[in-house]
């Protein structure tokens, strides 16, 4: 027998699990896993992305990964998607900066400028 | 549960069942394990998605990439590209998703953008074998708002005002039904479900029962605090194995949650759930003979009143309604009865889900508001009629409904709008006919099932569909006589006015409606003895074409009745008196000099 507070909770933690089935409006966190993607080290970075989702119950925050974005050089690449902004694209990512991306940008909305493309190609 | 970057959806309905989507999921699991990736991928069995003819259907969220006709073979590829790449398969693509190279969002697709999914809400959506995967989409809350803040009555106003009425055939207002059934005062009173499901176009029902059991378990479990009952029956065909077996599951789960048994939610509120099989005759989906079968005796109807509401199940006050009826009552309670009653027409609230089949593209399970044209049903949803045919028409209500003509396509369906046009609702099959039916064949084949499936109990279901489809039988064979249109209409005002059931009093109805509409058709049988769209064997007329003919003398050979005769290298003749019209000829000429028509 679960209580009505258990049922709410089995609710909430199925809930951010699940929730990428039907909400299509949150942040979407890409990361590139194509072939020089992942040679260059973008499943570690995909791994720490979606360790920070699950520790901080980001229930609306999707992970996604593309293919091929044209830009081998630049790899591993992480795009964050935010609703009603501009995409912004990272490069060079390793997990650690995975982290601060996360925490700095995804949480708390403050784009990382030095991990973002615009400050490598200077 | 764990946290999974990619949700892997694979329908283990019926229908993609049968073609194999098991395989796919061990495949799946298979290699998704052998890749390292069973912490970021996560595989689960879903219910139907709607469009079986494309089946075995696959979904990868979060890009929702919807993946049709996937062969166990191809998983690979999926795991390969989608899975380990993020490069999504364009080649297993849905068509319809992909446009000029970009890939189109599935609610965009012309089968999925005009419906509105409120009774299949969690069809392909969750796993229905886990209860939490249903708690997760508000599972449960609207039994938990039921019993810790309304009373009976108030759940019964909600009903009420919303406009819900009875999906399994009769449109019945379904709150003033569990009023009735409120008011009836006895120590014991039942919940029931009808999934007999009998219409043989219809799977709705248990299409909602593989891919979402808890929705009807949490309704009737409201429906029993509503009307005062502790104890609930689920009549399901013994035809239909996956959805008993997923309902078995769902009310285990719902037990050890506490949410079906004693003291549900700590509310000292009472209900029970058990299942009961049916052998799957058309009858005992009428609703006095649904119970008789669940008390353990032969499926008959008895005549009403006594309604069930007063005198059912063990002659106790029993509620009885259909699964898609429950399926959409938690969504009323959430939601509120005025967003139910925004949607449809004036008389006609909420959705209805249509199984569609016959001559349509996208065969398959799709759920529309009231109010909807059968012309956006057909031809946008369902993609219209195969190989450049024309549409002839649609039979809706199955053996006791009629047809839709092209002169009435553009009517909004609802119930009203339905019977006026001399059809019905029913419980969803909708079979699309082309130029290539024969309306009197299409009649003749309904009224041989209500002849096979009438339980003999009184007289006029029993022996007067017997003669009208003696009379049918001559007709399509080419015997037809004059008067025997009149004959018809006569049986059948007999049988629809006197027959005891539901089953008798509409079994009438496919004949009076083809009549209605395709009376010239009846005509061409019987005068001309003629069958217009070249359906009726007995009909057809062969004929050499001079022109092209050889003279060969094959077809002489071929034929069992030596009815073709002639001279080597001239155009051979066919003596109709003969002819047997086994269409061998026709098969074996090499020149196609023989047609029929
Ligand atoms: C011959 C016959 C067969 C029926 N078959 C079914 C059926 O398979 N499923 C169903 O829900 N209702 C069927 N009905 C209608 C039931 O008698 C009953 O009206 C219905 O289950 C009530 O539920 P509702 O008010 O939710 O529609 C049938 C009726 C007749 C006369
Ligand atoms: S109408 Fe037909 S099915 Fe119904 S009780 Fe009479 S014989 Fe039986
Ligand atoms: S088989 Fe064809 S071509 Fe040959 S005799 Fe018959 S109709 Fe003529
Ligand atoms: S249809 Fe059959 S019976 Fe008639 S002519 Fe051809 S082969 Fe002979
Ligand atoms: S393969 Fe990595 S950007 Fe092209
Ligand atoms: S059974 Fe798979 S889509 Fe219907």
């Amino acid at each position: 027998m679960k209580s009505l507070k258990e049922l709410e909770e089995i609710r909430k933690k199925t809930l951010e699990t699940i929730n990428i089935r039907k909400d299509r409006t949150g942040t979407r966190v890409v990361v590139g896993m194509a072939t020089c993607g992942i040679a260059a080290g973008a499943r570690p970075v995909l791994m720490s992305i979606m360790d920070e989702v699950k520790k901080n119950n980001l229930a609306d925050v999707v992970v996604a990964q593309t293919g091929c974005i044209g830009m081998c050089r630049f790899e591993p690449i992480v795009e964050v998607y935010k609703p009603g902004e501009e995409k912004v694209t990272y490069v060079k990512v390793t997990a650690a900066k995975a982290l601060r991306i996360m925490n700095e940008h995804v949480m708390q909305g403050k784009v990382v400028d030095e991990y973002t493309i615009g400050a490598e190609e200077k | 549960m764990e946290m999974y970057r990619s949700h892997v959806m694979i329908c283990r309905g019926t229908g993609c069942t049968s073609s194999n989507s098991e395989q796919i999921v061990k495949n799946f699991e298979e290699l998704i394990k052998k890749h390292g990736l069973d912490n970021e991928v996560v595989v689960e069995r879903t219910g139907c998605f709607g469009l079986c003819a494309l089946g075995p259907i696959v979904i990868i969220y979060p890009e929702a990439s919807f993946y049709s006709l996937v062969k166990p073979e191809d998983v690979e590829e999926i795991v390969n590209e989608h899975l380990i790449k993020g490069r999504v398969v364009k080649r297993l693509l849905y068509a319809e998703t992909v446009e000029n190279d970009t890939i189109k969002s599935i609610d965009e697709v012309d089968f999925y953008k005009k419906q509105v999914r409120v009774a299949l809400r969690n069809c392909g959506v969750i796993n229905p074998e886990n209860i939490d995967e249903y708690i997760a989409f508000d599972g449960y809350k609207a039994l938990e708002k039921v019993l810790t803040s309304m009373t009976p009555a108030e759940v019964i106003d909600t009903i009420k005002r919303s406009g819900l009425k009875g999906r399994g055939g009769g449109g019945f207002p379904t709150g003033t039904k569990w009023e009735f059934a409120a008011k009836s005062q006895a120590d014991q009173k039942y919940v029931l479900c009808n999934a007999d499901e009998g219409d043989p176009g219809a799977f709705m029902d248990r299409s909602v029962l593989e891919g979402d059991p808890h929705a009807v378990i949490e309704a009737m479990t409201i429906a029993a605090f509503a009307i005062g009952a502790s104890q609930g029956y689920v009549y399901v065909r013994a035809e239909y194995p996956i959805a008993v077996k997923r309902l078995a599951i769902a009310i285990s789960q719902a037990r050890e949650y506490g949410l079906l048994g004693q003291n549900i939610m700590d509310t000292g509120f009472n209900f029970d759930l058990e299942i009961r099989l049916g052998a799957g005759a058309f009858v005992c989906g009428e609703e006095t003979a649904l119970i008789a079968s669940i008390e353990g005796e032969r499926g008959m109807p008895r005549p009403r009143p006594p309604f069930p509401a007063v005198k059912g199940l063990f002659g106790k006050p029993t509620l009885l309604n259909n699964v898609e009826t429950y399926a959409n009552i938690t969504q009323i309670i959430n939601n509120g009865a005025e967003w139910f009653a925004s949607m449809g027409t004036e008389k006609s609230k909420g959705t209805k889900v249509f199984a569609l089949g016959g001559k349509i593209n996208n065969t398959g399970l799709v759920e529309i508001p009231m109010g909807t044209t059968m012309r956006e049903v057909i031809f946008e949803i369902g993609g219209g009629i195969p190989n450049g045919k024309k549409y002839k028409a649609a039979q809706t209500g199955g053996p006791s409904g009629g047809c839709i003509p092209m002169e009435h396509i553009d009517v909004p369906i609802d119930y009203d709008n339905l019977i006026a046009l001399g059809s019905m609702m029913g419980s969803g099959g909708l079979i699309v006919m082309d130029e290539d039916n024969c309306m009197v064949d299409i009649a003749r084949f309904f009224l041989d099932f209500t002849v096979d499936e009438s339980c003999g109990k009184c007289t006029p279901c029993r022996e007067g569909t017997k003669r009208m489809l003696e009379i049918l039988d001559r007709i399509v064979e080419g015997k037809g006589k004059d008067g025997d249109i009149e004959r018809l209409e006569s049986l059948a005002n007999n049988i629809k006015n006197s027959a005891l059931c539901g089953l008798g009093q509409t079994a009438p109805n496919p004949v009076l409606s083809t009549l209605k509409y395709f009376r010239d058709e009846y005509e061409a049988h019987i005068n001309e003895k003629r069958c217009p769209a070249g359906v009726c064997q007995g009909l057809a007329k062969y004929t050499i074409i001079a022109d092209k003919c050889k003279g060969c003398g094959i077809c002489a050979k071929q034929c069992p009745v030596t009815a073709i005769s002639g001279k080597a290298k001239t155009p051979y003749l066919i003596a109709n008196d003969k002819c047997a019209k086994c269409g061998v000829c026709l098969e074996k000429c090499p020149f196609g000099a023989i047609i029929k028509a």
